[in-house]
């Protein structure tokens, strides 16, 4: 093959998925030249597995893309099936949005926002060689020679590099749904340095939904009213479609265990290592025996076809056996399956060899995203290609790089697990990962990010005029609630009709607020004076409120863990040779080479001592010219 | 800010001047609540840099704990550039560790080791060419004292902390899972066993640190009962412990007729000490009344000092005292072996699995510093001829313990307001994070590794 020149980009973002879409976008936004290549332009924005976007603390990551000024909110809100708001009986940092989407109108979508972005090209091609001038990245090759010049490459690969599919006995070279895998690409990757491991990941069949028995299933419909993920969108209204929970029973499992020696994953064809948040069902039916049922859900693939996904069953049983065991279940007796459950297996990077700003250590300009990283989820994956993406324009303009901390963003928690502490398993969010949780919620996502993303030059105008607005009457609000007082008289049958205890002195509407039994919308009967306000601006009135005490206290424990994040280490420090250090610091700290103090004490094996020790080895070196302020 | 920080800053012995060095910006704070200048002072209570007589007084109780001269520096011309409050009171383990429990509890934090230099180092108060030194003792001391706390936590205390954190982490699982499966197949967490759990985890906190109370063993001293059956040589060791003939030795068995306590110091360790009478079947009124006292001080005892009389034959007498003990504390004094010994730790062993074994001869004094050192390695697990390590892990326990508890009380009390789960698990798993500092045990991926260890999660 004779390579040949084809253009020139600032950046080149391999892969079309959910990170790469949000990489190219971000890059061309803040107005570099870019070029987003896919294996095939069906992939772009596909969904390989469920069919739902969101869901607990996922969701906060589709809120905090939006606020950056992301595309995954806007999309899931255009092509959205059903609309739920989960947890909502716990409290405000844990309601999860999440809404069954319609896969191919998302595709659809997502494709259309790329092939209109200005300063963005999306081709299908495949990358099989990364080129690199002076250990920076040069550009890339196609298979078909056709060679691109670039300042920066983003790699967002996901499930297709080095693909093998695993089913039953069977495996064979291949990507995510039924799509060639890319193979070459995995030697340019080691001749850069990189070292790849195996992770797996696997999905359910998928069914026609004509051949199921709906009226034996439960069926799950969605909220009555629908909260957007997006900021930009007030309201939504939908005809919504439903799913359906059914159980798997004995005689299931029966099938799965008397069969366990065909599943690709007893059998110890799988070297990959898979997501325990994620089982197939035969892992369960092993390691959960004395469970008598597992149940299971049914949900849409779109409107325009009768597929349907069946959620909480995947697995890597030959279709013989696929097909015995789900026609065992309530519901699903006649099923006629018309795409088998897979497992498929992928090459991915070890994270701890990336920056917080996701730019590999061992090549320059080389940015990485989403399952390469060794996450999973196509919100996680969509955030780290946000991220990837600003950073490398930002890169190319020779500006600090954009880095969310833990206190700031479930993105920023999401980053700093991965390039910190590693991962042994593709990694998933959970809103039990944020230390912070009560103040990284999804209804303050646009008050805690959109004014950073401005200052890169991520948001628009248009966005930005709305987050103005709306922060504007939250405080005017909150304000207006504290100062407003209303008389024992006055309240006197609004706080019977609550079954909330009568007052006996004046007391504020944000007091009244407090009480658990009164919310922001009911307290409208006694409110006289109430101004219109948009509705996210009203929940965050109500949570801010009403939770105000638990809020103040944990920014106290925000402001301690800032003074360790806010001291950063320096680029050219050599923990080999600092006395005092011990050798299992010294080898960490080298590989991970955290960006600030903070980072360093988060490192397994590097201890309170050894913080110390750094923190007088950096006042020895850099007296009187500390850098403050965040990375 | 910076935290304020306390420690007892001098090295630590009986009588003399003991330092108690608060630094930072509540030491003019915490100086003037604890510490009450005498009446008759007629300057303002705190001058910078005047050296002021009075007394350390308890805020909360009004006690006076120690009669003590004070001095406010102010930053920055200390040696952490930071505020200085230094309380001058007297050496002994009793003042120092009261006065210094008292400056945590008014809000100081107890001081890492070497953090003052540490400080002193950062704000600038110590010339550049001295940082290597600064390592070694920030190095040095840092993990002295963190084998210390270790070595002392590897009995009893250590394995409640673990069952405490156990049962918390299992609060964490539920409520984690319930926070980020909301979809899954699982029970929902029910308010009502919430309460349930808090509350008597946080009992067991409360228990814990009444026993941990520092107050306690340095009020009482650490509670060391001498039992065996009459005329082994208890009181001899007894008047041997004192230094000074204090009970009544007699041949006649049955002398010492009732409890006999005595308040001691076995290098600086207060101990409370009792002498039982001899514990054997009679029909003595005196001196059944006198056994019924010995076998309560065993059930007080936080350690037994079990005598034998090496030169006969076990008796069942030996035996039932030895069953009455069983799993408790206890070093065993083989006594008289200088007459020939006749019982072997073998034949005990069985009845007193943890027990260790002595041979004294008391009237020869020969034992005894064996047994003090015993002593206080059972207090201290070995440690405490290593300064005060003893207090200053006690006063960080303390404080830790209080802090759990009060945490817990804070999630109890929103439990029962009915307020949101994510709120109470902040607390809950903060209190779980501050008992894993007890034992140097933090790591809370643990939470998300149990959630898939015991739930069947997923699609």
């Amino acid at each position: 093959m004779i390579g040949y020149p084809m253009g020139q980009y600032d950046v080149i973002v391999i892969g079309a998925g959910h990170a790469g879409c949000e990489a190219g976008l971000a890059s061309a936004r803040m107005g570099k030249r870019t070029l987003v290549l896919s294996m095939t332009l069906e992939a772009v924005a596909m969904m390989a597995c469920n069919p739902s976007i969101g869901g607990s603390g996922k969701g906060h990551l589709v809120r905090e893309i939006d606020a950056l000024g992301g595309q995954m909110g806007l999309a899931i809100d255009q092509t959205f099936l059903q609309s739920k708001m989960l947890n909502t009986s716990k409290g405000p940092a844990v309601h999860s949005l999440r809404a069954q989407a319609d896969k191919h109108s998302y595709h659809l979508y997502m494709k259309g926002v790329l092939e209109k972005q200005k300063n963005l090209d999306l081709r299908q091609g495949e990358v099989v060689e990364i080129l690199q001038e002076e250990s920076r990245v040069a550009g890339v090759v196609l298979t078909t020679g056709a060679t691109y010049r670039c300042s920066a490459v983003i790699v967002a690969t996901g499930t297709f590099l080095g693909g093998r599919i695993f089913i039953g006995d069977a495996n064979y070279e291949g990507g995510p749904n039924g799509m060639a895998p890319s193979l070459c690409l995995v030697e340019s990757l080691r001749e850069l340095g990189l070292s790849l491991r195996r992770f797996k990941t696997g999905t359910p069949a998928r069914a026609l939904g004509s051949s199921l028995h709906y009226e034996r299933m439960k069926e799950q419909p969605g909220d009555p009213v629908i909260v957007p993920f997006s900021f930009m969108n007030e309201t939504l209204e939908k005809d919504q479609v439903s799913c359906w929970l059914s159980y798997t029973n004995e005689k299931t499992h029966t099938v799965i265990r008397d069969n366990l020696g065909r599943s690709a994953l007893f059998g110890g064809q799988i070297e990959g290592v898979g997501p325990r948040y994620c089982p197939s069902i035969e892992d369960k039916v092993n390691r959960f025996p004395d469970r008598e049922r597992h149940q299971l859900f049914v949900e849409p693939e779109g409107a325009n076809t009768d597929e349907v996904y069946i959620q909480g069953m995947s697995s890597s049983f030959p279709e013989d056996i696929q097909e015995a065991f789900y026609k065992t279940i309530e519901g699903l007796e006649d099923i006629r399956i018309v795409r088998p459950a897979y497992a498929i297996e992928y090459d991915c990077i070890d994270p701890l060899e990336l920056y917080p700003w996701l730019e590999h250590k061992k090549v320059e300009n080389l940015f990485c995203a989403g399952q390469f990283n060794g996450s999973s989820g196509y919100e996680e994956a969509a955030a780290q290609g946000l991220i990837a993406g600003v950073n490398a324009a930002l890169k190319l303009d020779k500006r600090e790089p954009f880095v969310l901390d833990r206190s700031e963003a479930y993105i920023g928690v999401l980053i700093d697990d991965l390039v910190t502490k590693g991962t042994n398993e593709p990694y998933r969010i959970m809103t039990s990962r944020a230390e912070y949780r009560l103040v990284l919620r999804q209804d303050n996502a646009e008050q805690r990010l959109t004014e950073r993303a401005r200052s890169v030059g991520l948001v628009d105008d248009d966005r930005f005029e709305g987050y103005l607005q709306r922060k504007r009457e939250t405080e005017e609000e909150i304000h207006r609630l504290k100062n407003t007082w209303v008389t024992p008289s006055e309240a006197a049958s609004f706080l019977s009709d609550c079954g909330s205890a009568p007052i006996f002195s004046g007391i504020t509407l944000a007091d009244l607020m407090k009480r658990s039994e009164i919310t922001y919308q009911g307290l409208v009967a006694i409110d006289t004076t109430r101004p219109q306000i948009s509705r996210h601006s009203a929940t965050a009135v109500e949570v801010q409120i009403k939770y105000e005490g638990y809020i103040v206290k944990q920014q106290q424990q925000i402001d301690r863990f800032k003074k360790l994040e806010h001291r950063r280490l320096p680029d050219d420090i050599d923990y080999v040779k600092i006395e005092g250090l011990r050798i299992e610091a010294r080898q960490k700290l080298s590989a991970v080479r955290p960006l600030s103090l903070g980072q360093a004490s988060r490192i397994s094996g590097v201890s309170p001592a050894d913080i110390s020790v750094l923190l007088i080895h950096l006042e020895r070196k850099g007296r009187g010219q500390k850098t403050n302020g965040p990375a | 800010m910076e935290d304020t920080i306390a420690a007892v800053a001098t090295a630590y012995g009986e009588g003399g001047i003991g330092i108690i060095r608060i630094s930072g910006e509540r030491a003019r704070n915490i100086l003037s609540l604890l510490f009450q200048p005498a009446a008759n002072t007629e300057e303002a209570p705190i001058v910078n840099r005047r050296l002021v007589y009075g007394h350390v007084v308890s805020p909360s109780t009004g006690e006076r704990v120690d009669e003590a001269m004070a001095v406010f520096m102010e930053a920055p011309a200390t040696y952490t550039r930071e505020d200085v409050a230094e309380i001058h009171c007297h050496g002994s383990v009793i003042s120092l560790s009261k006065t210094l429990a008292l400056a945590l509890e008014n809000g100081a934090r107890l001081a890492e080791p070497g953090e003052f230099t540490k400080r002193a180092f950062l704000n600038g108060r110590i010339d550049l060419s001295q940082a290597e030194a600064v390592i070694d003792v920030v190095k040095a001391k840092t993990e002295t004292g963190f084998s210390l706390a270790l070595a002392q936590l590897e009995g009893t205390l250590s394995r409640r902390i673990r069952e405490l954190r156990k049962g918390l982490m299992d609060l964490l699982v539920a409520l984690a899972v319930n926070m980020d499966y909301p979809d899954e197949d699982i029970e929902e967490l029910e308010y009502k066993v919430l309460e349930e759990r808090i509350s008597s985890i946080g009992d067991e906190i409360d228990r814990l640190r009444a026993t941990a109370d520092i107050g306690r063993l340095i009020r009482e001293g650490l509670r060391v009962t001498i039992v065996g059956r009459p005329n082994v040589g208890k009181s001899s060791l007894m008047n041997a412990l004192l230094g000074e003939s204090r009970a009544i030795v007699t041949e006649i068995p049955g002398t010492t007729r009732d409890t006999i306590e005595e308040g001691i110091q076995i290098k600086g360790i207060p101990v409370y000490l009792t002498d039982t009478a001899g514990i054997r079947a009679t029909e003595d009124t005196i001196e059944r009344i006198g056994i019924e006292k010995s076998k309560d001080a065993v059930q007080r005892a936080d350690l037994i000092l079990f005598m034998i009389d090496a030169s006969q034959p076990l008796r069942p007498e030996d035996i039932e005292i030895a069953e009455g003990i069983g799993e408790r504390k206890v070093i065993v004094l083989l006594n008289k072996e200088d007459l020939g010994k006749k019982v072997s730790q073998k034949e005990l062993d069985r009845i007193l699995p943890h027990a260790v074994f002595i041979d004294t001869a008391v009237p020869l004094d020969k034992g005894i510093a064996d047994l003090t050192e015993e002593i206080v390695s059972q207090v201290n697990r070995g440690n405490v001829r290593q300064e005060n390590s003893l207090i200053v892990t006690n006063a960080r326990q303390k404080a830790l313990l209080d802090i759990a508890s009060s945490l817990l009380l804070d999630a109890l009390k929103m439990t029962r307001e009915r307020a949101a789960m994510d709120f109470i698990e902040t607390d809950v798993r903060h209190a779980w994070e501050t008992l894993g500092d007890i034992i140097g045990e933090t790591i809370s991926d643990d939470i998300i590794d149990q959630v898939f260890a015991r739930f069947c999660l997923g699609k």
